[in-house]
């Protein structure tokens, strides 16, 4: 903890910094324009990285290094457009966070085929020429390499700047960032500034992945990786903020320097390891910024959007051609396990298909009526889960009482993160909820003595007379009926109808004697008590549990899920669960390539059903009935 | 007594004083118009006694009870109903399901999760759309209805609670002459039912000097007059910073004459 080491960490965090910015102000800028949240802005990144190693290495003998970074940059950024024009352009008006979907669809698409082009190796690109060598401060050796990024992201902020405040295009995108639709009615093509931005965006992507390659190796992790270091990024600078992204940045490597160099402290007895926070002090910022500061450090309040997609239908009874659908396929549910004694993996399948349904059905619950759109809701899923494999295996508490336990705890959990949450609304609701998941992700990874750390808990089995698998799919079926039916219940009730009216009007909803924040909570811990049986059900399932059950990718699972089957369709959920597993399932049975299938399967599902496919079926069915208006 | 007792009230928004030490009273069963140019504070007097701002000073006292620092959902429990400048109801709720939100909550019925919204008191909820003439749509859903249509259902959310006090923020704004004509003349029949107070501000003056029985003038955060239409019309300094030359009532002398 020398002060030449203490300077050198500080370098470190500065040229960090200078890489996390690139990405960021690309995904800041897309964001601010077209309101879209790329999923796939890190994919960008990571093909920026890949290209520029192709160039550098395979083409005839290679390009130079500094020709082959600006190549890359500006064929991501080709690429950015193309995405543009054939895909996003066609659903700038489908509803709200609709876009997320198909951009993770991307994310899918892009890694299968940078795991086709180029394999599952990682790639280690040349040193830079000229700057291959370090240079010595304070006695320490620190690579020049690195000095010279500490300088780019300056100069690409300064240039964006100038960008962004001295040219007619630069003042439009600021215009359309504040007001899209008034810069539309002033006569603006508004697809070709979309285009334009969305390609600047991907190329500063580009170009940050390609100056990475003299520091890490090219891998098919980076994206997720990068995307969700990026999206914090924004976050904490404030969405659409260009400057805030650069403070941001820095604030975050800085930070995490800091925690490197402290490393293993010793405070009034306690031993804390700063570096193992590393992991999360990203998301901790996030927190705290995000509480204290809702709309991140140099952001602005989101002005309302004015096409935020078709209104939803008012409710109906359920009628006798709903009825009679559920009765027969819950008919269908009960006799499965004896129709397929032959293959048992059917009923292995089933608990899969009934679990994700839950689970998909509670992130529904608030997602869809109270319109909060949590991005973390894996968190209550995995803490269920964990919660059912400790009392077990710590506290042998007996199977049947853990079923009820566990989801209090993932409850208790939510209760926690409601509180700061309900603070907040749309884009910046979902940052705070992933960052809560992220922390409880961190947590459980980390703590090995009691979550087993990575490796996660085994011989997490149920009860005996629940060893047999189909014994176990009927307790599942009846578990997940019931709370299916329950949800629904509340929906058709006053509280479900006080978060829709919540979500509609809070201007009205206040006027009536409606506490918004006091529904959106309430709402939200029953979302996780019940995204907690589903947890508690799923270990006892699987007889183990590991830090997957509650990584941002089962929470996106989550989001896909619903945003297939249908936002506005109160059996979205539960089809779009069903959907996404049994595709995931089929998919990755049949090709290597299950991602890319899967997410070209989804794309389509995107562009051809807008409104999720239960929202479609029931379109088809009910279509003429909802606009004629009356009950039927 | 009166209903509703305003003294001193005052909000500044940064250097600017938007109100500055106004005072009026309202009693149950008047129409009180409170009108302004541009800025002259309207909205922000608004916004404070229905619980939307918080008032730098002075009070605004409903019934005995201090409003000042309570949120609108607690004004709204003391008997206070409003309607927005662009009306506000709940566009995925059907007409009668927006007024039967306001009478569950009115019961406290908020936080029930099991018996069904729809049939909540659905009998009475049809009575106060009946009311507002808005019965025979009661199972359309609000989004699909006229604006007009809309500002009616309102007003049936707004009297749910049975409110002793209902504050209109521009009510006719958006509408057409003889929809205005129609909503102004429900009003003051409700009023006159109900024994209710109305409190609204309003920029056409074809309504306000139609339907108020008395008017308040703000011109730059100040109460410049106050007084029976007639007498402000008369009123100079009114003319002065408002009307300018006075030729805006020529053409409403036939409404004034119509409704008196």
């Amino acid at each position: 903890m020398s002060f030449s080491s203490f300077i050198v960490q500080v370098l470190n965090g500065l040229a960090g910094a200078s890489s996390l910015f690139l990405v960021a102000a690309g995904l800041s800028l897309i964001f601010g324009v077209t309101r879209i949240v790329n999923f796939a802005h890190g994919s960008l990144y990571m093909l920026g990285i890949y290209v520029a190693y192709s160039l550098t290495e395979s083409v005839g003998g290679g390009l130079g290094f500094w020709p082959a970074v600006l190549l890359s940059a500006i064929a991501v950024g080709v690429l950015g457009a193309v995405v543009e024009v054939l895909l996003l352009r066609r659903i700038y008006h489908a509803p709200e966070l609709f876009q997320l979907l198909a951009t993770f669809a991307l994310v899918l698409v892009i890694k299968d085929a940078a795991l086709w082009i180029w394999g599952p190796e990682e790639l280690l690109g040349p040193r830079a020429p000229g700057l291959a060598g370090s240079v010595s401060i304070l006695g320490r050796q620190f690579p020049s390499y690195d000095l010279f990024l500490i300088v780019v992201g300056p100069v690409v902020l300064g240039s964006l700047w100038l960008l962004l405040t001295r040219t007619r295009w630069g003042t439009l995108v600021r215009a359309a960032t504040q007001d899209r639709e008034m810069v539309g009615a002033l006569g603006v093509n508004q697809a070709w500034l979309f285009t334009a931005v969305f390609a600047l965006g991907a190329l500063l992507a580009g170009l940050g992945g390609a100056l990475q390659l003299p520091r890490e190796p090219a891998n098919l992790e980076l994206d997720l990786h990068t995307i969700g270091a990026a999206f914090v990024v924004v976050v904490v600078g404030g969405m659409g903020s260009i400057p805030g992204a650069y403070v941001a940045a820095l604030l975050i490597a800085e930070l995490k320097a800091l925690c490197i160099w402290l490393g293993v402290v010793e405070v009034f007895g306690f031993t804390i390891s700063f570096s193992k926070l590393t992991l999360v002090v990203e998301f901790l910022v996030m927190a705290v910024v995000l509480v204290v500061r809702p709309w991140g450090l140099m952001g602005r309040p989101q002005a309302p959007s004015r096409h935020a997609g078709t209104v939803e239908a008012p409710l109906r009874p359920v009628d006798n051609l709903f009825k009679a659908g559920a009765a027969l396929l819950l008919l269908v549910l009960t006799v499965l396990p004896a129709l397929t004694t032959q293959t048992p993996y059917v009923t292995v399948l089933m608990i899969d298909l009934l679990i994700a349904a839950l689970f998909a059905t509670s992130l529904h619950f608030i997602m869809g009526p109270a319109g909060m759109h949590s991005f973390g809701h894996a968190a209550y899923f995995g803490l269920g889960a964990y919660a059912a494999a400790l009392l077990v295996r710590s506290l042998q508490l007996p199977m049947e009482l853990t079923l009820v336990v566990a989801p209090l705890v993932a409850a208790a959990g939510a209760l926690v993160v409601g509180w700061f949450s309900v603070r907040l609304s749309g884009v910046y609701l979902a940052m705070l909820t992933l960052a809560f998941a992220q922390i409880a992700w961190a947590i459980v990874y980390q703590w090995d003595t009691v979550t087993g750390g990575s490796n996660g808990l085994t011989g997490v089995w149920p009860s005996a007379w629940l060893a047999d698998k189909a014994a176990y799919y009927y307790l599942t079926l009846v578990l997940v009926i019931l709370s299916m039916l329950w949800l629904k219940r509340c929906l058709y009730a006053p509280f479900g109808y006080a978060m829709r009216a919540g979500r509609d009007s809070p201007l009205r909803a206040d006027a009536v004697g409606i506490d918004v924040k006091r529904m959106q909570w309430v709402a939200f811990v029953i979302a996780g008590l019940f995204a907690g049986v589903a947890g508690a059900l799923f270990a006892f399932s699987k007889g183990s549990i590991s830090p997957e059950s509650l990584h941002v990718g089962k929470s996106v699972d989550g989001l896909v899920m619903v945003l297939l089957g249908g936002l506005q369709t109160l059996t979205g959920g539960a089809v779009g669960a069903v959907t996404f597993t049994w595709l995931h399932d089929t998919v990755a049975r049949n090709t290597e390539y299950w991602k890319a299938m899967l997410g070209a399967i989804i794309l389509i599902l995107v562009l051809l059903f807008p409104q999720g496919i239960a929202g479609f079926v029931r379109q088809i069915i009910y279509g003429k009935r909802d606009e004629i208006g009356g009950r039927a | 007594m009166s209903l509703l007792r305003v003294s001193g009230l005052g909000k500044s928004f940064g250097g600017v004083k938007a109100v500055d030490g106004i005072d009026f009273e309202l009693n149950a069963g008047e129409l009180l118009a409170l009108i302004g140019p541009n800025g002259a504070g309207k909205s922000t007097t608004f916004n404070m006694v229905n619980g939307q701002l918080r008032a730098d000073v002075g009070s605004i006292r409903f019934n005995g009870t201090e409003l000042v620092g309570l949120k609108p959902r607690e004004i709204w429990r003391l008997g206070v109903g409003r309607t927005f400048q662009i009306a506000q109801t709940f566009s995925s709720l059907t007409v009668v399901e927006n007024v039967q939100m306001a009478l569950i909550s009115a019961d406290r019925k908020l936080f029930s999760m099991w018996r069904p919204a729809a049939s909540h008191k659905r009998a009475e909820a049809l009575e106060l759309l009946a009311q507002v003439g808005m019965a025979g749509q009661a199972d359309r859903p609000c989004s699909v209805l006229a604006y007009g249509d809309v500002k009616r259902v309102e007003l049936a959310i707004a009297l749910a609670n049975d409110p002793k006090l209902l504050l209109m923020d521009e009510p006719t704004a958006g509408m057409a002459p003889k929809e205005r004509n129609e909503l102004m003349a429900l009003t003051k029949e409700l009023v006159v039912q109900r024994n209710m107070a109305v409190l609204f501000t309003e920029h056409s003056m074809d309504v306000v000097f139609a339907y108020a029985d008395r008017m308040i003038v703000l011109a730059r955060g100040r109460l410049i007059a106050e007084g029976k239409p007639n007498e402000i019309r008369d009123h100079p300094k009114v003319q002065e910073v408002y009307f300018g030359s006075g030729k805006t009532f020529e053409k409403d002398k036939m409404a004034l004459k119509v409704a008196t």
